[in-house]
């Protein structure tokens, strides 16, 4: 049997290369493969039998288990691997999906040209070159399609291939946005470690369709594993004569580069990134003049980002109708997301379009982890909102989602429980957005920093009366005076919560309580006499000295020396320490 | 700033320079290349990258501070990188922010006084699925408890004294 090791970042992360290891000096040849998405049932190793198929998924495999993996491999015999094996609950995560951007991820090799093509890859160039598709036809293809720009704006593909198509000026650039930016998001980086030449053959066609012979990838420097996948597969490409001059013997010629990103969220926005490429300050430019007709270097340029470029190849070869039979009225095909937070099930799910958001985390996702109950989804990263439990039937659709005051955004799916803080949550991402604010625009530069502020004191415990009304006017502002996309949607996470949550503003500024029991300074530690045996175990830990009692007596805490600090609650053995 | 304050190899940054020396849209891609040389990037190499490609000092110095991968001053021997991305907030990052600074008595973005450890906090690094994570050099450590994260520290700074 061949034993292939699933190893994108997850699985490295988890442990893969060690197994990895461990199964070589077992005697195992090993194959590797990217990311298949079960993220939670990390290192995943597969096993295939003769005829190709796969035979035995085993998941969070241990160096320990090689011995007996490489019998299995060897004998051909699975059944001592029983425990190790994926249950039929956990493959259900799989057959649940469609998966169309991630069709080769944790099947092929990444590292392997040939196992691309022997996937059917690079068959839709071919064939756009050989049956002598012009442009026009390849636009007119993708407008069928209905695909819509997945880094979050939603932005119909085809109009904007159209516009670089049309716009005079010589010499053209395409570029991929592979700044995946939004903190919780992960598909574009298990898209170029796991099949980057999807992402070539997409920037391939698109090259062609508008007539650019110069491209790039901007790929955030965090992710050095996709860079280095992606170098390989261009140096492949190459040589195959799939990249470079006169490709395929078609006259059509295209380069591609990588542009390593040097971090920097608002480069995701497409102006701030170009001016990135030209080594400059990432700050956004004013619209119009739009990047189709002055973009990198003054020229037409045509941005994309990874997952738009990697559904395109499979568009080709299936046609634009099949990709639009999927979907809603407003949205076609399918979405990847990535499934994280208190989710039992995380990691990458691909659906189509049209399913609601209780489909993808109950059905797939498997709900909430540790019997707690479920509060809310975060969709969009800095510039989404929070959905509450009301709203969990809303289709996953670009406009059904906007008018929920969240964004389908780029694909961050990030689960909440009752334990998460609402008005925490909208801290955290105004403190994400108030540093990587460029500076530019006052309103989103000093109001960001204004937001975060009062958001601060009101989880300290420090909220007045009227700051809800301060923070949705101070909102307002960043909306109308902020040039680009990450001010005019850095309110949004604060506004889904004032208007979903504003209950728990009103607890943390009036009764000074946080409901989730998560803002540190609003919590109030006691100990329960009745439980209490007097093993001083807390008092020990105790940083402050706030706790005092006899030996075998119950203890108890000075709240006015208390820093709130919960070791306490960690060192009682018998649920004595309650926190409120 | 002054261009006296450090004494770099200078000598070290000419192959680079000379690669993109036909290339207007590639300072940033020079000062990653620096930074590779030197670890950081001293005063005296922004000089020189600025006389090099006729730009103003303040021009190179916008560019490197504005991107977070720039670093002005020397990292550790270890760089650890603490992820604050959503779904590791979610899942507790606070937590070991604070087990890390308590011990190595450090705050965000400084350095330990033997050199060993440098503490940054960073905005995802896409491994939501084990979070929270932190990031040593080129290893990831997934599914941390501020527990585990001071043993981690520990055991490097163990390996590094048995050296």
């Amino acid at each position: 049997m061949r034993v292939v090791v699933g190893e994108g970042s997850c699985g490295i992360a988890a442990g893969a290369l060690a197994v990895h290891r461990a199964l070589e000096e077992n005697g195992c040849e090993v194959g590797i493969t990217g990311c298949i998405g079960m993220c939670y049932l990390e290192p995943i190793v597969d096993l295939y039998g003769d005829d190709g198929a796969l035979a035995a998924r085993l998941v969070k495999v241990g160096e320990a288990d090689a011995p007996r993996i490489a019998q299995a491999a060897k004998s051909g015999d699975v059944t001592g691997l029983g425990d190790l094996l994926i249950t039929g609950e956990d493959r259900s995560f799989l057959e649940k999906q469609t998966r169309i951007a991630l069709r080769n991820c944790g099947i092929i090799d990444p590292e392997s040209i040939e196992s691309y093509r022997s996937a059917g890859g690079y068959e839709a160039i071919s064939k756009i070159l050989r049956e002598g598709m012009t442009g026009e036809d390849v636009i007119g293809e993708i407008r069928t399609s209905g695909l819509a720009g997945r880094g979050g704006a939603g932005f119909p593909t085809w109009f904007k291939w159209n516009a670089a198509r049309n716009s005079k000026g010589g010499e053209k650039f395409l570029v991929c946005n592979a700044d995946e930016g939004d903190p919780g998001a992960f598909m574009d980086r298990a898209v170029i470690e796991s099949d980057p030449h999807s992402l070539i053959e997409g920037m391939l066609i698109a090259a062609y369709a508008i007539g650019a012979e110069k491209a790039f990838v901007y790929v955030r420097a965090e992710y050095p594993l996709a860079i280095v996948r992606l170098e390989k597969a261009i140096a492949q490409a190459e040589k195959a004569n799939l990249l470079g001059a006169d490709i395929l013997g078609s006259g059509f010629s295209c380069s591609l580069r990588i542009k390593a990103g040097a971090g920097a969220f608002v480069c995701g926005e497409e102006t701030a990134l170009i001016e990135s490429l030209e080594g400059n300050r990432g700050m956004p430019r004013l619209k119009p003049p739009f990047p189709a007709e002055k973009g990198f270097d003054g020229k037409p340029s045509n941005i994309n980002n990874v997952e738009t470029f990697a559904n395109v190849a499979w568009i080709i070869r299936n046609g634009g109708a099949a990709f639009a039979a999927m979907g809603t009225e407003t949205s076609k095909g399918t979405k990847v997301f990535a499934l994280t937070g208190k989710i039992r099930r995380g990691g990458l799910v691909e659906i189509p379009m049209g399913l609601t958001l209780r489909d993808v985390i109950f059905d797939i996702g498997g709900g909430i982890r540790d019997g707690k109950k479920f509060k809310a989804v975060q969709m969009g990263g800095p510039s989404g909102g929070c959905i509450p439990e009301s709203l969990l039937d809303t289709l996953i659709d670009y406009k059904a989602l906007g008018a929920t005051g969240a964004i389908m955004g780029s694909g961050g799916m990030v689960v909440m429980d009752e334990s998460t803080c609402m008005v925490n949550m909208a801290r955290f991402f105004l403190d994400f957005t108030a540093k990587e604010s460029c500076g530019k625009c006052v309103h989103c530069r000093i109001g960001t920093k204004r937001l975060h502020e009062t958001l601060v004191r009101i989880t300290e415990g420090k909220g007045r009366e009227g700051d809800v009304e301060l923070l949705e006017e101070l909102c307002r502002g960043i909306k109308d005076g902020a040039l680009c996309g990450l001010g005019q949607t850095a309110p949004n996470p604060v506004l889904t919560t004032i208007r979903y949550f504003r209950d728990e503003y009103d607890a943390h500024i009036r009764a000074k309580r946080c409901p989730a029991g998560e803002c540190a300074a609003l919590r109030t530690y006691s100990i329960d006499s009745g439980k209490c045996v007097g093993c001083t175990a807390c008092a020990k830990k105790c940083p402050a000295g706030a706790i005092a009692g006899d030996l075998k007596k119950p203890h108890v805490i000075d709240e006015s020396k208390c820093v709130k600090c919960g070791e306490c609650v960690k060192a009682c053995r018998f649920g004595a320490v309650s926190v409120k | 700033m002054c261009k006296n304050c450090s004494k770099s190899d200078l000598a070290l940054l000419d192959p680079v320079l000379e690669e993109f020396a036909g290339d207007n849209h590639a300072l940033v891609a020079i000062l990653q290349r620096a930074q590779e040389i030197y670890g950081h990037l001293p005063c005296d190499v922004i000089y020189r990258i600025a006389e090099k490609r006729g730009l103003s000092p303040a021009k190179v110095m916008g560019v490197a501070t504005f991107y977070s991968q720039f670093r002005l001053k020397p990292v550790g021997k270890n760089l650890i990188l603490l992820c604050k991305g959503t779904a590791c907030h979610v899942n507790g990052a606070d937590s070991i922010a604070k087990a890390l600074k308590d011990e190595l008595g450090i705050s965000d973005g400084e350095t330990t006084a033997d050199g060993l450890f440098t503490l940054n906090e960073v905005a995802c690094l896409g491994c939501c699925s084990l979070s929270p994570v932190m990031m040593i050099n080129e290893t990831t450590y997934g599914s941390l408890t501020p527990e585990k994260a001071k043993e981690i520290v520990r055991s490097i700074k163990a390996e590094g004294e048995r050296q």
